[in-house]
């Protein structure tokens, strides 16, 4: 950055920061060669998309509007139930059902973001705690609609566009996942380089200096909060659909929690991390319950003091840093 | 008698018992170089909350450019033409200075709410934003994240995001504290090339900057105006002596 002093270099060096670089084609390069390479591992690959496109709608309330939330699992759940609740009643249309879980997602997103955004720190992390919890009580006692603790069974997906099955060796999953992931990317990519975009960052650094240059900071937040909701519900609706399961678990405070934990080793507010975090967990996951079958969740906290303690800003921090 | 700039007529805000801002009748003219002293506690820094909206007043009413303003909200008073500056300095640390002014143009020109376009692509306002900074001699420091520059710079950069809402008033919070005293000339040089159509009020504890800025000066004392006049008036006054200058630590 120090190397640009002229008006228009230093102008021209800011107003593109929001341009494609080379390294954002890596996550999708790989997408593509693993669906050829690793032919064995399609379903897991579509569960880690669906899984990026959860912890990236994280991203966007915490790392770029400073909402701190420990409930985003509520609107992955609200999405899982509903596309699964459509097709396990007889309307199993994927895309539909896709955006419909989108949309009751955002809906409940409007809804609790009303009330629990007026709160901020701890309070405000609480009450995201209380929303999902307060669904996760709501979807064990309507066991009639959602099966309850047994989970939702009996999903009928039907093929994408008519033609594509959804089947055991996931090739339709594989390919859908990453296609809904990559339309969330790159409206999560325009989003946080838009003015209203900044202006959440500019909340998150400062909400003091932001309602003082006169920018509506709640309805923002809200906005935001709204939108972060959908695409976690469409991430939900993507497990619903890929897996034909709905569980309490999509639900539970341990889900919203291993989000956070995927996008602080990630890093956090840089819109990669998820897609970095969700991969190294699940490694990690894999290795630590190898060695430790009992206790690998211990490990996985050693790892989130390590990264707190010495990784300040996640993987690619440390990459940022290495940089310099 | 002209429309004021800023008008407040019998303005009071009280938290419990404590008054701290007592039926304040004040006026600032257009285009004024208008100075607001006071001993710690008289009530300075929550006087301007309640010109901001940060405060909702117990009572009174607060006209700007002749409008009511008293029940606006903070951000439809920064629409109106009213910005101010912090005491302590209030930005957005992590990010470069040119962002930091440009999230501010970004608000008055009413696209910071808009998602169409990459903020990049609204060049316009980059450009006015480095000006600016240019202006304030801030150009080498535009890219650099705000917390790292050197405090007197930050106080610059303070005052260029609300020069960014291009106000009518600006309220001007202790502008060079926290400045050696030796320094603050740079911000009284800049503070002196301001455009002279917009009326300032500012607060400071610098008796040096206060006597060469202002051209009226209030002395504010728990919550109540003691005294207002030009600069030698207040200078002379033996009660203005007695609870603040007397004790004048600069």
């Amino acid at each position: 950055m120090g190397l640009a002093t002229g008006r228009s270099a230093v102008i021209d060096s800011f107003a593109r920061r929001h341009r494609f670089r080379a390294f954002e084609a890596t996550p999708w390069v790989l997408a593509v060669a693993g669906y050829f390479l690793l032919p064995g591992y399609l379903p897991l690959g579509a569960q880690i998309f669906a899984t990026i496109l959860f912890v990236l709608s994280t991203d966007l309330v915490l790392g770029y509007a400073g909402i701190v939330t420990l409930g985003q699992a509520a609107f992955f759940g609200t999405g899982a139930y509903t596309a699964g609740i459509l097709a396990a009643n007889g309307w199993g249309e994927p895309i539909s059902d896709l955006v419909a879980a989108a949309a009751m997602a955002g809906l409940v997103g409007l809804l609790s973001g009303l009330i629990i955004l007026r709160t901020t720190g701890l309070a405000l992390l609480m009450q995201t705690l209380i929303v999902a919890t307060m669904l996760y009580e709501l979807a064990n006692k309507a066991g009639r609609w959602t099966g309850g603790d047994d989970g939702l069974q009996g999903m009928e997906v039907w093929p994408i566009f008519g033609v594509f099955r959804f089947d055991l060796f996931g090739h339709a999953a594989y390919i859908y996942s990453l296609v809904v992931l990559s339309i969330g990317w790159f409206a999560a990519r325009r989003i946080v380089n838009s003015p209203f975009g900044r202006s959440l960052t500019g909340a998150r650094e400062n909400v003091a200096r932001m309602r003082a240059i006169g920018a509506p900071v709640a309805r923002r937040l809200l906005t935001i909060y709204a939108i972060s909701a959908m695409m976690a519900g469409a991430a939900g609706a993507l497990i619903a659909q890929t897996t034909s399961f709905v569980g309490l678990t999509s639900l539970s405070l341990e889900r919203s929690g291993n989000a956070l934990i995927m996008l602080i080793i990630g890093g956090v507010g840089r819109l990669y991390g998820a897609f970095l975090g969700v991969p190294l967990f699940m490694i990690a996951q894999d290795r630590f319950s190898e060695i430790d079958p009992v206790y690998w969740y211990f490990w996985i906290g050693a790892l989130m003091v390590a990264v707190v303690l010495f990784a300040r800003g996640g993987v690619l921090g440390l990459i940022e840093r290495l940089r310099r | 008698m002209t429309e004021a700039a800023l008008e407040t007529r019998g303005l009071s805000k009280s938290f419990g018992a404590l008054r701290v801002a007592n039926s304040i009748d004040f006026r600032l003219e257009k285009g004024a170089r208008h100075a607001l002293i006071g001993p710690n506690g008289a009530g300075k820094t929550s006087f301007v909350n309640l010109l901001t909206g940060a405060l909702q007043p117990s009572d009174g009413t607060i006209h700007l450019n002749g409008a009511d303003i008293t029940h606006l909200s903070q951000s439809a008073r920064v629409k109106h033409g009213l910005a101010r500056t912090f005491q302590i300095n209030t930005l957005f640390r992590g990010l470069c200075a040119l962002e930091n002014v440009t999230l501010a143009i970004a608000e008055r020109e009413g696209v910071a709410g808009t998602l169409l376009r990459p903020a990049g692509r609204h060049r316009a306002i980059i450009e006015e934003a480095f000006d600016l900074l240019a202006s304030l001699g801030l150009a080498d420091a535009a890219l650099e994240p705000v917390g790292v520059l050197a405090y007197g710079r930050q106080r610059l950069v303070e005052i260029a995001v609300a020069l960014g809402l291009a106000p009518k008033v600006l309220l001007l919070d202790e502008p060079a504290a926290g400045i050696p005293s030796g320094e603050s000339g740079v911000i009284l040089a800049m503070l002196e090339r301001l455009p002279p159509e917009i009326s300032i009020l500012i607060i400071e504890h610098d008796m040096d900057l206060v006597f060469r800025l202002a051209t009226t000066i209030t002395v504010l004392v728990q919550g109540s105006v003691l005294i207002e006049g030009p600069p030698d008036a207040i200078a002379d006054d033996l009660r203005v002596r007695e609870v603040y200058l007397g004790d004048r630590r600069r």
